[in-house]
């Protein structure tokens, strides 16, 4: 019977990163078509609290380790551990959400175990020994049905793809392992959070976005965003440019996201923006530009100068409460 | 320290402003009328390895695999100051593990100090070369390198790296993008080094740097030179085009806005 083993992440917060939820329910999914079953693996400096989280998300075991190396996470450090117990469980399938963890380390992990890996995952097909992938290529222009033909096999799980996965199944069995750990060639040095008292960027069910119109000026961006207790995201011009940080691209090369509603403020929508949110089951688009490409993809669509039009928006929304 | 010697990756790829068409029965793209250029990724690390070269002495050695036309990627990247270039000339199918193992011979051969790979190619959107190079090496891996001042700072205007080498030589500091915010990893050299787009603006190419890169060596290798089996584990059966959207409307004003919002998407 195959086996599949989901590595679940645990942020420096210690909680479990909710996109771990997708990828065990795309695990189950995967377990389903294989005929296999589900196993979990939690590296962690103290995984007491995790665990019991893990415990009720309807895999069969959950393995977990505990070391004060595994505190922030290593490729170096974790691979060798994820590959040895895939290798002790013989492990057909191993996977882990797209984060930024996943990204880095399952590669790693599967070199290891010489298999081939399927990046950013969105579903199975087939079933039994013939299971495929469906992934994105050329920025999710194409999507691609995908075989892999090695013994153990890799991937990485487009959360957005997958609901999150329920507890309350039966508890799975806890086994817990102590891995001989290999020195390594990496340190870590700092991690600097960027914090933010609005819902991330991933799982918030509304999203508001800001690009090059704004000018930099996010005010009136996050007031809409507060007004609907929504995450802020920006287009890669705006990041670039260091108006606002990083980790709230959204893109082909930043965070893909799915919410219920996408409003896109001031953002042309080149190829690699829309990547990012083209699933967003409802988009609206806001840009002085009639010509922008955003509109071809958003359900609604206003030609107008966000800085005269977000503040009647908010407005406008506080009346409807 | 001494001088570096860092090798970088330039991967032939579709325009990233071209419009990617399915073929008909799925069997791939449809390849008229496409432009093709270096992954953008890997621009950037090009330019990391100049400025690097720039601050330590050293050399930039360029790889790329692929048919005859590779070498015009390779050649951008030698008019962009490289010294010279490494052409796997390979024109069959090749997935991320037969790259792995091409580069990690190539490496062998070169013995860099730092190799530089994007992130990720802007066709396959796998994200897996650079990691899988680095645990066939048996090397030290940062991925996703980026940094903390933006692309308009002055470091950036004065072509500073982003990549620190320690006085000793032994080691390089990353910067790493990651979710919620940025780390920061100390890594033994040699290492492996992917490069996020944040991490610098790469340099255009001058009329002098192209007529430079003309008289600059290329050597040829193959992957039975290399012994290295390519034959891909990963087999892509079928493309498709992403399901269309349904074609939106147009809304007059702020109250119209809301009005559908409210009433018809009930997402508000």
């Amino acid at each position: 019977m195959p086996t599949i083993l989901i590595v679940a992440e645990q942020q420096p917060d210690g909680n479990l990163r909710k996109a771990t939820l997708n990828a065990i329910s795309a695990g189950r999914t995967l377990a389903e078509k294989a005929g296999g079953e589900l196993h979990l693996v939690l590296l962690s400096k103290d995984p007491s609290k995790v665990t019991e989280e893990l415990k009720g998300l309807g895999a069969k075991a959950v393995h977990t380790a505990a070391a004060p190396e595994f505190e922030h996470y290593l490729a170096e450090v974790f691979a060798p551990v994820i590959a040895g117990l895939a290798q002790e469980l013989k492990a057909d399938y191993v996977g882990q959400a797209s984060t930024a963890m996943g990204k880095d380390l399952m590669p790693r992990v599967a070199a290891r175990l010489k298999a081939a890996m399927a990046t950013d995952v969105m579903g199975f097909n087939g079933s039994g020994a013939d299971v495929t992938f469906t992934r994105p290529m050329w920025a999710g222009n194409v999507f691609a049905e995908v075989k892999l033909t090695t013994p153990v096999k890799v991937f990485s799980v487009r959360a957005t793809e997958f609901p999150a996965a329920q507890g309350g199944q039966a508890a799975a069995e806890v086994k817990t392992f102590s891995p001989k750990l290999e020195p390594s060639k990496t340190k870590f040095v700092d991690f600097k959070e960027v914090k933010s008292a609005r819902p991330e960027l991933t799982e918030a069910r509304v999203v508001v976005s800001g690009g090059r119109g704004t000018k930099g000026d996010f005010k009136e961006i996050e007031a809409l965003a507060d007004e609907l207790g929504a995450a802020v995201g920006a287009s890669r011009a705006v990041c670039d440019a260091g108006w606002v940080p990083n980790d709230l691209q959204v893109g082909q090369t930043g965070k893909v996201v799915a919410p219920q509603l996408y409003i896109a403020a001031g953002i042309s929508g080149a190829i690699q923006h829309l990547a990012g949110m083209k699933s967003s089951k409802t988009i609206v688009a806001i840009n002085k530009d009639p010509e922008a490409p955003i509109f071809q993809v958003a359900d609604y669509g206003l030609v107008a100068d966000l800085f005269k039009v977000l503040p009647e928006l908010r407005q406008a929304l506080q009346k409807l409460k | 320290m001494d001088a570096v010697k860092i090798l970088v990756t330039a991967k032939r790829v579709e325009d990233p402003e071209s419009k990617i068409k399915v073929k008909p029965d799925g069997s791939g793209i449809v390849q008229e009328g496409l432009k093709y250029k270096m992954n953008p990724f890997d621009e950037i690390g090009v330019e990391e390895g100049l400025r690097l070269v720039a601050k330590h002495t050293g050399e930039v050695v360029v790889v790329s695999i692929g048919g005859k036309e590779v070498q015009e990627q390779l050649r951008q990247a030698l008019a962009m100051g490289a010294q010279r270039a490494v052409w796997v000339n390979h024109t069959g199918p090749l997935d991320q593990l037969g790259i792995a193992g091409l580069l990690q011979k190539v490496v062998e051969k070169e013995k860099p100090d730092i190799v530089v790979l994007g992130k990720q190619s802007i066709d396959d959107d796998q994200n897996q070369v650079g990691q899988y190079l680095a645990e066939f090496l048996g090397w030290s891996q940062a991925t996703f390198a980026s940094k903390v001042e933006s692309l308009e700072s002055e470091q950036e205007k004065n072509k500073v790296p982003a990549l620190a080498v320690s006085a000793d030589g032994k080691s390089v500091r990353v910067v790493r993008e990651v979710d919620n915010g940025l780390a920061t990893l100390e890594c033994a050299l040699p290492a492996v080094v992917t490069t996020d787009l944040r991490l610098n603006l790469p340099r255009y190419t001058s009329l002098p740097g192209i007529m430079k890169a003309k008289s600059k060596p290329i050597e040829e290798l193959t992957p039975q030179k290399l012994g290295v089996d390519v034959t891909p584990k990963i087999q892509v059966l079928k493309m498709s085009s992403p399901p269309p959207r349904k074609a939106g409307i147009k809304v007059a004003d702020v109250a119209a806005l809301v009005d559908k919002l409210h009433n018809e998407a009930k997402v508000v």
